[in-house]
């Protein structure tokens, strides 16, 4: 994988990979080497944004409720707007008690945690990071792969739920199969649109045909589809990853924190980790299937490496996680499944037909390319209309009457 | 097909008959977060469906009553602050209203103009905390209720300023106010009123009030029939929020309630909804008042001189008196023997008996609604328990 046409910086990553693996004579451990580079890298990485990502989560939750959120934690008296705060929640919570009930199940309450950081980070193997960055860039089938890994992480929460034995706990994990399952379909059938228009399950290949002369344009969220198809990836994200407003599993407001009511220390670190790699690695297929990958926006722009690019998007991504979770009040239960089956799948089984219509009238030109594009919002929006209009009936402001 | 759509609980019913599932028991409390405090209730869920809700409470039982009876009547009115402890002022008023009706004791004009602006003080900064902590059991992650708290500190603030203390004010006395109030103060309350708070309102209503998920979670949900609220003794925003118009202030018109111009705003739906948004108009309306009692309110004593405070022995008798408070109606019942404590002291709280009807209001609903519904009782545990 030479990259000698690429910048220097967009073959960085590469070169030192290289470099490293070339310091071992063996070929085997050389392959081994090979390997390892990579997942300590998105080890690295990824477990540092996940560090700053809470941080940064806390700041701006304070910024959003008219707070100033944590500012006092300092490293050798330097103080980063309390940027360290991270290191400082590590440690204490690996110094906490680890608290095991007494009725629990003890090997699956000390698996669960393992099982649920373990599943989140598989997701990341076969996410195209930049041009020439992915784990497992060679996988076809990298979509499926993604969604089976990334179901598997509601396995743990069942597990920790179940060995809790705590009947928050329980009804928690019910909530969490529950949610998943509905959730799972939309966030599916959004992702397929995708494959359809670049003809592979291959995300390196989604990402190229996402590629072109007109740059952010030829992103999918700007066609009438993705753009339909990135809102339903991104509230069945948010369900996915058990964020507000679908943050049942943890519904704190009546089930206490749910799965997490009998963890403490860092078995209760890790569940956060697991929830942010799951929240990035779904954040990373979001940027991956709609918003062009690690493509620039503009060709004027592609001298900032593809990776960076990914990141950005990423941290964005994120962002609006947070924002929504600053905003949101949490669903019901059955609301919650309402939303899925009556309005998330059935909008997203249509976006099936539109992206259809939209592949074949790919060559339609001048008076026929706008009618394309009505034809295709129109596809878009009066499902959207129709469907929320029956999701709402009987619900809206009223008015009062005064004695 | 919709959101606001009830659980129709019959279905559900079927539906697990054939599988014979268990009933599951869940104790919630009086360690839980959104109790409001130390009150439990014994939950008994099929599925997520509440099929008996048993109250507990008692927990912060403080013998009130019996405190009260072996004090001098001067020596209850600090007791008073601690019952309902967000709104100190409103207690603190009923127990000597109830005593001024005890011993004919006569309130100067303009300390009833400053208990009513305090009463209503006292009214918004209640349903400001109310209106926080209800969005917060629904879910918010603390954002409306940090909004909330932040005008209640405000509030907090001015009546620090007068009275001294924040929460705990001891501020009423028989037959008039502790201290008079500074026109400065009085300004001060009205632009806050007339700008800060009046944003927040606003806020609130450009916010909150239309969110759908606001709208699918309260509307529909907790409905208290109105008989069943007349039967069950339910007083203040939820009697109202059921569509009975019955306001104590306007009923009696006690104090000099009669003079100003407010309107009562009435439920159609007796939902959560609803009894939110009573919270919601009756800020508006307790902001009308305040200003109309600011633009009035007359030079004089604050205090009645005659009355006697230190000492009081009012003749045998009983007096019940009772005031609009913010959750409803707060009465003090007091039978006197002649001496200088009360021979029975009684506290009519409207936090316990609106509390009654929580299980009415949470069968066939799901797990999550219980909490919202508690919340939009607007419990104070330390008048429950007393």
């Amino acid at each position: 994988m030479s990259a000698s046409s690429e910048s220097i910086l967009e073959a960085f990553p590469l070169t030192i990979r290289d470099w490293l693996a070339s310091v071992v004579p063996l070929d085997w451990l050389q392959w081994l080497i090979l390997s390892l580079i990579g997942i300590v890298a998105i080890l690295t990485v990824f477990g540092l944004t996940f560090a700053f990502t809470t941080v940064t989560e806390r700041k701006l939750l304070g910024r959003f409720q008219n707070r100033l959120g944590p500012n006092r934690v300092r490293i050798f008296g330097i103080r980063v707007f309390g940027f360290f705060q991270p290191f400082a929640d590590a440690v204490k919570a690996l110094t906490k008690e680890d608290i095991v009930p007494a009725a629990a199940d003890k090997v699956l309450h000390f698996l669960a945690p393992c099982a649920m950081v373990a599943f989140s980070l598989l997701g990341f193997a076969v996410l195209p990071f930049g041009k020439h960055l992915s784990l497992l860039s060679n996988i076809d089938a990298a979509l499926l792969y993604f969604f089976a890994a990334g179901a598997a992480s509601e396995l743990a929460i069942f597990m920790a739920g179940w060995s809790s034995n705590n009947k928050f706990s329980l009804i928690s994990s019910m909530r969490a199969l529950a949610q998943l399952i509905s959730y799972e379909l939309p966030l599916l059938l959004v992702a397929v649109p995708a494959v359809l228009m670049a003809g592979s399950l291959s995300l390196t290949g989604i990402v190229v045909n996402q590629g072109g002369d007109l740059g952010i344009l030829n992103w999918n969220v700007f066609t009438p589809w993705g753009f339909a198809g990135f809102i339903i990836f991104f509230i069945a994200a948010l369900a996915e990853c058990n964020r507000c407003p679908f943050d049942l599993p943890e519904g704190e407001s009546e089930i206490i924190a749910g799965y997490l009511t009998e963890y403490s220390g860092f078995k209760y670190a890790l569940f956060f980790m697991g929830e942010y790699f799951g929240m990035m690695s779904l954040s990373g297929l979001g940027v991956t299937l709609f918003l062009g990958g690690w493509q620039a926006p503009c060709a004027a722009l592609a001298f900032i490496p593809s990776y960076l690019w990914f990141y950005a998007k990423l941290i964005v991504m994120i962002l609006c996680f947070i924002w929504m979770r600053a905003t949101l009040l949490r669903l019901r239960m059955d609301q919650l499944m309402r939303l899925s089956w009556k309005f998330l799948v059935p909008l997203a089984l249509v976006n099936l037909g539109t992206v259809t219509f939209w592949k074949y009238t790919a060559d339609w030109e001048g008076g026929m390319l706008v009618a394309r594009w009505l034809i295709a919002i129109a596809l878009v929006i009066l499902p959207f209309i129709s469907l929320g209009k029956v999701l709402s009936s009987g619900l809206g402001p009223r008015k009062y009457r005064y004695a | 097909m919709s959101l606001s759509e009830p659980i129709p609980g019959s279905t559900i019913r079927a539906v697990h008959d054939d599988f014979h599932g268990d009933l599951l028991e869940v104790s919630m409390g009086p360690h839980h977060p959104s109790t409001h405090g130390v009150f439990r209730m014994i939950v008994t869920l099929d599925g997520e469906v509440v099929v008996k809700l048993k109250p507990v409470f008692g927990y912060l039982h403080r013998n009130h009553e019996k405190l009260a009876e072996n004090n001098a009547y001067l020596a209850s009115i600090p007791y008073t602050d601690r019952l309902d402890y967000l709104c100190s002022l409103t207690n603190n008023w009923a127990y000597v209203h109830a005593v001024e009706k005890l011993s004919g004791i006569e309130v100067p004009e303009r300390a009833e103009y400053l208990r009513v602006i305090l009463g209503e003080l006292t009214r918004l900064i209640n349903h400001c905390c109310l209106v926080g902590f209800l969005l917060n059991d629904l879910g918010t992650s603390f954002t409306p209720l940090l909004y909330s708290l932040r005008e209640r500190e405000r509030m907090l603030d001015m009546i620090e300023a007068l009275t001294g203390s924040r929460m705990m004010c001891n501020f009423m006395r028989f037959g008039g106010l502790r201290t008079d109030v500074s026109s400065e103060w009085l300004a001060q309350l009205k632009t806050y009123l007339d700008t800060t708070f009046a944003r927040y309102l606003d806020e609130q209503d450009a916010l909150l009030t239309g969110n759908e998920i606001l709208l699918a979670r309260t509307q529909g949900v907790g409905v208290l029939k109105s008989d069943l609220a007349i039967n069950a003794g339910i007083t203040g925003p939820m009697l109202r929020a059921s569509g009975i118009n019955y306001d104590i202030r306007k009923v009696d018109k006690y104090s000099i309630y009669d003079r100003f111009d407010f309107r009562v705003p009435l439920g159609d739906h007796s939902d959560t909804y609803d009894r939110y948004m009573m919270r919601m108009l009756e800020m508006h309306e307790s902001v009308k008042i305040i200003q109309q009692a600011i633009k009035d309110i007359p030079e004089g004593p604050f205090i009645d001189p005659k009355a006697k405070n230190r000492g009081l022995r009012p003749k045998a008798g009983e007096a019940y008196a009772r005031i609009e408070g913010p959750k409803g109606e707060i009465g003090f019942h007091l039978i006197s023997d002649g001496t200088g404590n009360p021979y029975r002291y009684r506290v009519r709280p409207p936090s316990l008996i609106n509390l009654t009807v929580l299980e009415d209001m949470c069968l066939g609903q799901t797990l999550a609604d219980t909490v919202i519904i508690l919340g939009s009782v607007d419990i104070v545990l330390g008048e429950v328990d007393r």
